[in-house]
């Protein structure tokens, strides 16, 4: 059962959202959970408060696709059996989003460095045609080591893409190490300002804020740096690498439900 | 070519609704009335061909009329990934242009030569590639690459035909000179020296030129004319200012066989590289690499004395 119902408060919803993400992917025995935990909340704060008909939502972070079928879930536009198929064969439901079976994923994702860029794609055409509607795109931390990323937000600034609002999951974490170590993507912020791009920082769990910084009217193109946690709500994945790759067994599943259950 | 094409698209955005032009910052002194008439929708997106590629399959998806324009070289390796996860997945028809296929940009070296801009793009899912010969074929090309559907490439080069010479209308293949010596297909702008050549030469000791204008090549869409050439003559010589793997050769090789078209004796002159490690103008590349209308008429006539 999914929780669509517009009584259920975030706070329960996002408990039934997380522990469907989790059984989920212990189901298919894959990972990227970590990634998954960090961005879940704001994905469901945007679909359940903020995206309208005429929006469009692009994964950039492509790697968060099980957060994003739960989301779709949790609205009501996937089926709970739908979710059953993640990662199986013949499942619409790949470990990064494939496109051309739902209105909610209009690109296909995965590779990083290309949400942004179409997401420009789209807020451009929305200025050239005079159409109502925004478009958001969540990248990761470390996708911003990816030079088409920059080129997007240079691209973004000059054409003056109001349409356009990028958030970033900044969990600190990548595949191999933190994004620090990595590629050294310290002041986020102050870069996009750099580049003519106001960014503002936000508690990427906390749904009042989170619906507040999305939500906001001022013009694009402008970014909402998500502070999140890898693995939140997941006391041994929180902040941990590993968890970035590693699957569910049965035991860590029985006990990461049950302390989101007690959330 | 650069001139016919940018009147050609002036012509063209009074008729499509929605569109939309994308320049990674070339055009200087052949697109700006092109920018002067398209104002806002003309866009240079810079030196940052993966953006404007994403960016279109963004505009395309919107349901916008886009075209992405840059020197060959540019617009399908630098953004390769871009083309094939965000347009050809996705079935969308954004309109690539390189301007300069084969060894046209010359002595401007390596980095500047596309030679192996089709094969690799026909590999991704509905790639279509139109490829005119001559300055006349321009409108024709562009109104048929704008008739797509889905992803397309156009390959725009320099014409060579030869003065007061008029080529028939632009299709996917076209006999360019009648010959009962052999049959030699050249990919095109690498047409127009052949016809120079040709003209002066008596019909039975002359090969027929044909131009391939479109790819991928379908085996059901053999003009007869051609085949009746090959099954006469049973020679063949293939040309393209192209590199061998993925070119239009091959591809005919196979739908040839694939159609039952028995021909006897078959060469394919490609695009080696630099055999040399040196440069010059296009015309020398293509001497280098026997792509020369001199070569080609050579190897026909050499493939004939070994029968077929």
């Amino acid at each position: 059962m999914n929780s669509s119902d517009p009584t259920i408060d975030s706070a329960e919803r996002a408990r039934a959202a997380r522990l469907r993400l989790l059984r989920m992917h212990h189901a298919a025995g894959v990972g990227h959970i970590g990634g998954n935990l960090s961005a879940l909340d704001a994905l469901l704060v945007l679909h359940h408060n903020v995206l309208r008909p005429e929006d469009r939502f692009i994964l950039a972070k492509g790697h968060a696709a099980g957060a994003l079928y739960v989301t779709l879930w949790s609205v009501g536009e996937l089926r709970d059996e739908e979710l059953d198929t993640f990662h199986a064969d013949g499942s619409k439901l790949s470990g990064h989003p494939s496109a051309g079976w739902t209105q909610g994923i209009p690109f296909a994702t995965g590779s990083l460095g290309h949400g942004l860029p179409v997401s420009a794609g789209l807020a451009l055409a929305r200025k050239l045609e005079g159409r109502p509607g925004r478009v958001y795109c969540l990248c990761s931390d470390g996708e911003w080591q990816a030079g088409s990323n920059w080129e997007a937000l240079i691209f973004a600034a000059r054409q003056a893409l109001e349409a356009l609002v990028i958030l970033v999951d900044v969990n600190g974490l990548q595949g191999f190490g933190s994004t620090a170590e990595v590629g050294g993507i310290a002041n986020l912020a102050e870069r996009f300002d750099a580049f003519g791009v106001p960014a503002v920082r936000c508690d990427g769990h906390d749904p009042v804020a989170l619906e507040a910084a999305l939500a906001d009217p001022t013009p694009g193109p402008r970014a909402v740096l998500l502070e999140t946690v890898k693995g939140k709500g997941v006391s041994f994945m929180e902040d941990r690498l590993e968890w970035h790759y590693l699957p569910l067994d049965d035991a860590l599943l029985a006990q990461a439900c049950a302390e989101v259950e007690r959330s | 070519m650069r001139d016919r094409a940018c009147a050609s698209w002036v012509g063209l955005a009074e008729e499509e609704d929605g569109f939309v032009f994308l320049t990674g910052d070339l055009g200087f002194r052949a697109l700006e009335p092109l920018r002067d008439k398209l104002g806002a929708r003309f866009i240079n997106a810079g030196v940052a061909e993966q953006n404007m590629v994403s960016v279109a399959a963004g505009l395309a998806a919107e349901g916008l009329a886009c075209w992405v324009y840059s020197i060959a070289p540019f617009c399908y390796a630098r953004p390769y990934e871009q083309i094939r996860n965000d347009v050809c997945q996705h079935g969308l028809p954004v309109r690539l242009v390189g301007n300069g296929g084969g060894y046209a940009y010359g002595a401007m070296g390596a980095t500047h030569h596309a030679l192996e801009d089709y094969g690799s793009l026909l590999a991704l899912p509905g790639m279509r590639a139109i490829i005119p010969a001559f300055r006349g074929d321009v409108d024709e090309a562009i109104r048929q690459t704008a008739a797509c559907s889905g992803p397309v490439y156009l390959r725009l080069g320099r014409c060579e035909a030869p003065a007061g010479w008029i080529p028939p209308p632009f299709t996917a293949w076209r006999r360019l000179v009648a010959g009962d010596a052999g049959v030699l297909i050249a990919v095109g702008p690498l047409a127009g020296p052949i016809v120079a050549a040709l003209q002066a030469r008596p019909e039975r000791s002359r090969p027929s030129l044909w131009a391939l204008g479109k790819l991928p090549l379908v085996a059901g869409d053999l003009p007869e004319g051609l085949v009746a050439d090959i099954e006469r003559s049973r020679v063949l010589v293939v040309a393209e200012e192209h590199v061998a793997t993925g070119g239009a050769g091959e591809g005919l090789a196979g739908r040839l066989l694939q159609s039952g078209v028995t021909v006897g004796r078959f060469e394919h002159v490609a695009a080696r590289g630099y055999p040399s490690g040196r440069y010059g103008s296009q015309a020398w590349h293509r001497r280098e690499c026997g792509l020369d209308a001199e070569s080609l008429l050579e190897r026909v006539a050499a493939l004939r004395s070994r029968g077929a």
